[in-house]
């Protein structure tokens, strides 16, 4: 919080925010799904979706709707939490594991900048995509992701703050340096682990 | 114009507007004063440090220390419920503004004004109207205003009073009382081609309410030819109550 | 879509943290499409996880602001100039 706490508005306790062994430090929980958002909701149809990995040696791995709904499918449960101090417990998902992706990809990468339909970017190290921790996702709770939550697919990476999970995913571009994105060019924490409660630059 | 600081602001007192809806007036030492239109934040701070703030539209004139919002109870709100069921006099919350240069009115500005309100965005049109009339100022007003019902309408006896100069029609839009002759609904064209300015006189137009409404306002005022530069928007988000 | 949007004149009071005028009535200019236009008229997206102002005609970043405690984290890059109106 910072600062001097001055005036209390007495009888005023604000949401929940009780300290279960699933949440992070100064997180509360919510029933809901809220939505945030940094520009226009875009549409894309899926007939002119694609979702690619660019290699650093400039390899480029295309995948079409139906190519990646031929995949192997996953379906993670798992708690997510959002830099804004909410958490939602238990989301359940189905897409595609990362390391699906991957298998064919040749890289040395030690980063991955995600980008999006919309232009939005994030970044973080290639390992944290790798070994059952990431996925592209394309239905929640059961239904197909709407568009305010990043349908057709975004990208779900539940171990980080969930701005790093990209709405309207669009593709990974695998990078020698790291190459910070559009939240943490502007303040937010490169990194951004809740349990480390790293939400800020400097934090 | 200095920094923006946060004041403490102590609760003077409160009368309901609607079954869901507290007009709130507060003392807060050092004020420097408002135009009609601003907004300011207000900051709650609980017993264990956690904050969070919203941002209101004052609802009077400038007024000495004294400021009035009026607040919207949303249903599982966060601060709402608090500021309009739990708050008693003496009780203190900070104040940070006043806010905005943009959508604003001045009194010695005495070209037509459009206002169109749509809900709660009737507050910083009401801030216009009461200053406007405590100035002495001879611009015409002409005031839109989109509710549910006559349940719903905020300010309800003083816009019923005469104020010379001052038009006033309700557009309702889930229904109407006994004896109206249009048909409940949504904004028209045909509402603001007849209770608005031709946009030949030029008015400046005021538009605020809920991101749909104002988007669908705007969008008609540009369809009957005012001109972009005229029409000022302010909408109400998704703020979380 | 475009309903999801506040207006630039929600920055004023974040603005007037940092600077000392109201810059919502200052001019800017987009530095993707050109349009000049007041701050205030821009399409705000936000306030969490930050502040996000576009351009009324291209929909390109104009400007972002991240509030954060103890900071705030400006970036201007959308925006070529600022004219501010000021006394003589």
């Amino acid at each position: 919080m910072g600062g001097i706490v001055s005036i209390i508005s007495r009888g005023f306790h604000g949401r929940r925010r009780d300290a279960g062994d699933r949440l992070p430090p100064g997180q509360y929980l919510v029933e809901d799904f809220p939505v945030l958002s940094a520009g226009p909701t875009p549409r894309v149809p899926p007939e002119r979706w694609e979702f690619a990995i660019d290699t650093e040696a400039g390899v480029t791995h295309r995948w079409t709707w139906p190519e990646f709904l031929a995949l192997p499918q996953e379906r993670p449960t798992v708690d997510i939490h959002c830099v804004t101090e909410w958490s939602k417990l238990d989301t359940s998902w189905e897409g595609v594991s990362l390391d699906t992706l991957f298998e064919d990809v040749d890289t040395a990468a030690d980063y991955a900048l995600v980008y999006s339909y919309g232009g939005y970017t994030t970044n973080l190290p290639l390992e944290d995509l790798l070994d059952g921790k990431a996925w592209i996702v394309h239905r929640f709770d059961g239904e197909e992701l709407q568009p305010q939550h990043g349908g057709p697919a975004r990208l779900l990476v539940p171990h980080l703050y969930f701005w790093k999970s990209a709405k309207w995913v669009r593709g990974i571009r695998l990078l020698d340096e790291d190459h910070p994105g559009f939240w943490e060019t502007a303040g937010y924490h490169n990194y951004g682990d809740p349990w480390r409660e790293q939400r800020y630059e400097g934090d | 114009m200095r920094r923006l600081v946060w004041r403490a602001a102590e609760l003077v007192g409160s009368t309901p507007e609607t079954a869901t809806a507290r007009t709130l007036r507060f003392r807060v030492p050092g004020w420097p004063g408002h135009l009609a239109g601003q907004h300011v934040d207000v900051r709650l701070t609980a017993e264990d440090g956690y904050r969070t703030q919203r941002s209101y539209s004052l609802a009077g004139p400038a007024d000495g220390e004294h400021v009035e919002l009026t607040v919207e109870d949303v249903p599982d709100g966060e601060v709402s419920p608090y500021l309009t069921e739990i708050m008693e006099a003496g009780d203190q919350v900070e104040i940070r503004g006043p806010v905005g240069g943009w959508f604003v009115w001045r009194p010695d500005n005495d070209r037509p004004v459009l206002l169109v309100a749509g809900g709660s965005g009737i507050v910083p049109l009401m801030a216009m109207i009461r200053t406007r009339r405590q100035a002495g100022s001879r611009a015409p007003f002409r005031l839109l205003y989109s509710l549910r019902g006559p349940d719903s309408v905020y300010y309800a006896d003083e816009l019923r009073r005469p104020d010379p100069g001052l038009d006033v029609s309700y557009l309702y839009t889930r229904s109407a009382p006994e004896g109206v002759s249009r048909p409940a609904g949504r904004i028209m064209l045909a509402d603001l081609a007849e209770g608005g300015w031709p946009a030949a006189h030029a008015p400046d137009c005021y538009v605020c309410g809920p991101t749909g409404f104002v988007e669908a306002a705007a969008d008609l005022l540009l369809a009957l030819g005012h001109a972009p530069e005229r029409i000022r928007t302010e909408r109400f988000g998704p703020t979380g109550g | 879509m475009t309903a999801e949007h506040l207006d630039g004149n929600t920055l004023a009071g974040p603005l007037g943290e940092i600077f000392a005028v109201d810059v919502t009535t200052a001019t800017g200019r987009c530095a993707n499409c050109g349009l000049t236009g007041p701050i205030g008229s821009l399409h705000v997206y936000g306030p969490d996880p930050g502040l996000v102002g576009r351009c009324p005609g291209c929909d390109e970043v104009i400007l972002r602001l991240v509030r954060g405690p103890g900071a705030a984290w400006l970036d201007l890059r959308g925006t070529v100039t600022l004219r501010v109106d000021l006394p003589d």
